[in-house]
């Protein structure tokens, strides 16, 4: 399919092409197990959506390897009020389809990231309006003052505003509508790449797009030199076995979820690289400390995850580096706190474990009143993180050794987050992601009191309650400079002596790819395909 | 005849009820599409926004009521997944879906009957006995595995065959196809047998079994003592009447093999409905799961009213009784 009108295109790009030195089509082939769901920029929050997304459009501010910041549309940007930042945005952009790139778009693109039909809420939650200030300045004006705005603006995409008038697309596609939206299939971005064509969970081509401005920053020599891609096909195969299959059979060029199992499988193939790096994402166990008496255990009357002395217990009784050696053959990296070093905030002296200790966490059990341990149910995805299942089998099988009897319940992500959202849950195991890299979004998301107010404890499933870690975070959020860093070192020192979660391991990402290819790594887990180089 | 139809139609309309009854019953299992959609961040304000949207406040019976108004008038709503209109979904993902079981019943038909026949006609020749051992493994290997050992060695070792997808396609109006494709034509193949080889060992029992019994009647003895020739015996007019069960039983399996064509689909990452299907039992999209179910039901239910059909022009008998015969 497609085929007169790929190669028509083929030949439009060789004639533009036709001076450039990359007058020879470098084209990748590469593969994931799920496909975007929709094109649209402010609909879907997921990383299959972001991972083809992000090569389109482009953010004001973008990324680093490394996930550091760098100047993306917006070229410079400060805090000129306590609520108020000032972008300066870069000149002589154009969209694909040929629109200059203004103010207008970024006022118009984070009005739309505000609508509530978007799922980019989180990333604009401070977000009171954008102001234009001329041409090529805006300012974004937040309610209270936000210290990592900037941070989050990464994630904002930004839209042409006259293309999706055009287009009738100027909110986010709503549900409640019968009619498909522009935009769930079709794209105009200013970004390193743009969309030649899509078939939903078949097919998806890129074109490089010669124009952007990142290919002349990223100069050979820097430290990550531009990288040569003319053309992107991504084919998503949801089937493990033949993702990897088309990989060794040279039909995929690129894997970015390749199946534990099967790496060293790969690593033995001749012509097959696997690249490994840590992903921002940490595993966690954590349990009700809100009602009276837990809805799965044997305890009547009173619930034992109430009392410190248990949830120490239960944390001596984990044999991290049994699961890391026999479950995750290496490939975790073991912590005791909230989130990876990537993450600003992060504190290595906070990131410490309780020791395994078995002995212990009987004692810690007799003291506080079950010296006969008690039975409770462990709630686990098995489709969700890597090796999610096993990991789980392993903590009930320590935990019933020390005498609390654990009984998995483990079930696929769509009924085991639709339990685990209703509150339904005694103790359960989640993985989370910090896609603002920053220590607010997960102490606010994951143990601030709910109350109501946007973000606060929507991830707090155990409802864990504690009147100095909500005061903690809210400075967080309000806070600057040193004084923040102190704040959030003093949540992260509470959080590992209150043990409210018992942190496990920040996952290990494996990338596969044919071994003429290379890409940098990214904790993100989001493949930046404009350094990606083919030989 | 037409009261015959008409009446069997009026039969169908129970069961498809039955069927968007029990489907929908089974939804509230397969988990949140809110929490799905929402994804990791939201408010609770969002959430009930979503829920109220979706009409997932409502009572069951409001929410079943609506569905099957809506889906008598052929509106399905749009899919959560892919916030596309399912209807489109479905009629993209079709041409996929039959082109592979139209091949994959071809490919029994063409293999299976003619095995079925050498098997019959000469029981204990060491062929024989192979193509029934044969025969055992694609009646008792999953099809999974079938699909991944058929990777693994035209795909991955011989490097002749492609492990995934449909190939290049050309667009004919709505219908795209991969018959008139080199590249479409490679990337049927792996999968065809896979999802027909069950089919084909199925026909050649069958065939076998038929043959075998035809061959004893006094007909088949009669045309032998006229003299006639081997092959007119065994063509003319033992295999004619040996046909008469295989092509009800193709027909009938031929639903089966569109309805089952999910797993070697998955295998295989054959864009079809049944991959669609999956796809969307991972992420709760209920609108593009009640109408596949829906879809299937009524394929069979057609399927069945054809094959009711064809043994009134078969077979005589039945006329005489004015339709009431069987």
């Amino acid at each position: 399919m497609r085929r007169l009108g790929m190669a028509a295109a083929a030949a439009v790009m060789a004639l533009g092409l036709g001076f450039a030195s990359l007058a020879e089509a470098r084209t990748v082939r590469w593969s994931a197990s799920g496909d975007p769901n929709t094109m649209d920029p402010h609909s879907q929050n997921v990383g299959t959506v972001t991972m083809v997304l992000q090569q389109i459009y482009d953010a004001l501010i973008a990324r680093n390897a490394d996930l550091t910041l760098r100047p993306g549309l917006a070229t410079r940007w400060e805090q000129v009020e306590p609520t108020r930042w000032r972008f300066t945005l870069r000149q002589g952009v154009r969209f694909h389809e040929g629109e200059a790139f203004t103010a207008d778009d970024v006022v118009f693109s984070v009005t739309r990231a505000l609508q509530p039909t978007s799922n980019y809420g989180i990333f604009v939650d401070t977000v009171d309006r954008a102001e234009r200030v001329d041409e090529f300045t805006v300012d974004i004006v937040t309610r209270v003052p936000d210290p990592i705005l900037p941070n989050k603006f990464a994630s904002v995409y930004i839209m042409s505003k006259s293309w999706s008038e055009r287009h009738n697309a100027t909110r986010p596609q709503n549900t409640r509508a019968r009619e498909e939206m522009h935009t769930v299939r079709n794209t105009n971005g200013t970004g390193a790449f743009r969309l030649a064509s899509r078939e939903p969970d078949v097919r998806t081509v890129l074109r490089r797009n010669d124009d952007w401005y990142g290919w002349r920053e990223d100069a050979p020599g820097s430290a990550t030199p531009a990288g040569n891609v003319t053309e992107i096909v991504f084919r998503p195969i949801g089937s493990d076995a033949t993702r990897v299959a088309a990989l060794l059979s040279g039909e995929i060029d690129f894997v970015l979820d390749p199946p534990l199992q099967d790496l060293n499988r790969l690593r033995q193939a001749g012509n097959i690289r696997v690249v490994e790096g840590p992903e921002v994402r940490t595993l966690f166990l954590a349990f009700d400390t809100y009602r009276d008496e837990l809805l799965y255990s044997d305890v009547r009357g009173r619930n034992p995850f109430k009392d410190l002395r248990v949830r120490q217990a239960l944390y001596h009784a984990i044999d991290i580096a049994a699961i890391q050696r026999t479950i995750m053959r290496g490939q975790s990296i073991v912590t005791g706190t909230l989130f990876p070093e990537q993450v600003n905030g992060y504190v290595r002296e906070e990131d410490v474990r309780l020791p395994h200790d078995p002995e212990r966490a009987r004692a810690l059990l007799r003291e506080a009143g079950f010296p006969n341990g008690f039975g409770v149910t462990l709630d686990c995805s098995n489709n969700r993180y890597i090796n999610d299942e096993q990991i789980c089998q392993a903590i009930a099988a320590m935990w019933t050794r020390v005498g609390v009897r654990t009984q998995l319940k483990a079930q696929p992500l769509a009924p085991f987050f639709a339990q685990i959202q209703r509150d339904d849950t005694s103790v359960y195991m989640l993985g989370w992601g910090v896609p603002t890299l920053d220590a607010l979004y997960s102490f606010q998301s994951l143990l601030r009191t709910r109350d109501g107010r946007p973000g606060n404890g929507i991830w707090n499933y155990g409802r864990y309650s504690n009147a100095r870690m909500d005061a903690l975070i809210d400075r967080m959020g309000v806070e600057t400079g040193a004084q923040r860093a102190e704040t959030i070192r003093e949540a992260l020192r509470l959080y590992r002596e209150d043990v409210p979660h018992i942190p496990l391991h920040h996952q290990m990402i494996p990338w596969a790819m044919r071994s003429n290819i290379s890409i940098p790594h990214a904790a993100n887990n989001q493949p930046y395909f404009r350094w990606m180089v083919v030989n | 005849m037409p009261a015959f139809i008409i009446s069997r139609i009026l039969q169908a309309l129970p069961v498809m009820l039955a069927v968007a009854l029990i489907s929908f019953a089974m939804f509230a299992y397969v988990g949140d599409p809110v929490a799905i959609m929402l994804g990791q961040d939201y408010t609770q304000a969002q959430r009930d926004a979503l829920v109220r949207d979706l009409g997932l406040d409502q009572p069951f019976f409001v929410q079943f009521g609506r569905f099957v108004v809506n889906a008598l008038q052929g509106e399905f709503g749009l899919s959560y997944r892919l916030s596309r209109p399912v209807l489109d979904l479905i009629v993209e993902r079709a041409p996929a879906t039959l082109e592979l079981a139209l091949t994959a019943a071809f490919l029994a038909l063409l293999v299976g009957v003619p095995m079925g026949i050498y098997t019959g006609l000469y029981r204990n020749s060491w062929l024989s006995r192979f193509f029934l051992t044969f025969s055992l493994i694609g009646v008792s290997l999953p099809t999974f595995l079938i699909g991944i050992l058929l990777i693994l060695t035209f795909s991955v070792w011989l490097g002749w065959l492609p492990s995934f997808g449909r190939g290049e396609t050309v667009r004919l109006g709505w219908w795209s196809t991969g018959y008139l494709t080199w590249g479409g034509i490679k990337a049927l193949i792996l999968p065809s047998i896979t999802l027909g080889l069950f089919q084909m060992t199925l026909i050649m029992r069958l065939v076998r079994a038929e043959m075998l019994e035809v061959l004893r009647t006094d007909y088949i003895k009669f045309a032998r003592a006229r003299g006639l020739t081997n092959r007119a015996v065994h063509f003319g007019h033992a295999l004619k009447n040996t046909l008469v069960p295989v092509i009800t039983i193709t027909g009938l399996q031929l639903g089966a093999i569109i309805a089952f064509a999910i797993v070697t689909e998955t295998v295989f990452q054959w864009p079809g409905m049944g991959l669609l299907f999956i796809q969307s039992v991972g992420a709760a999209d209920i609108p593009v799961m009640a109408a596949y179910l829906l879809l299937i039901a009524a394929l069979f239910v057609t399927i069945n009213l054809i094959v009711d059909l064809l043994y009134f022009a078969v077979d005589p008998r039945l006329r005489i009784g004015g339709g009431k015969g069987h």
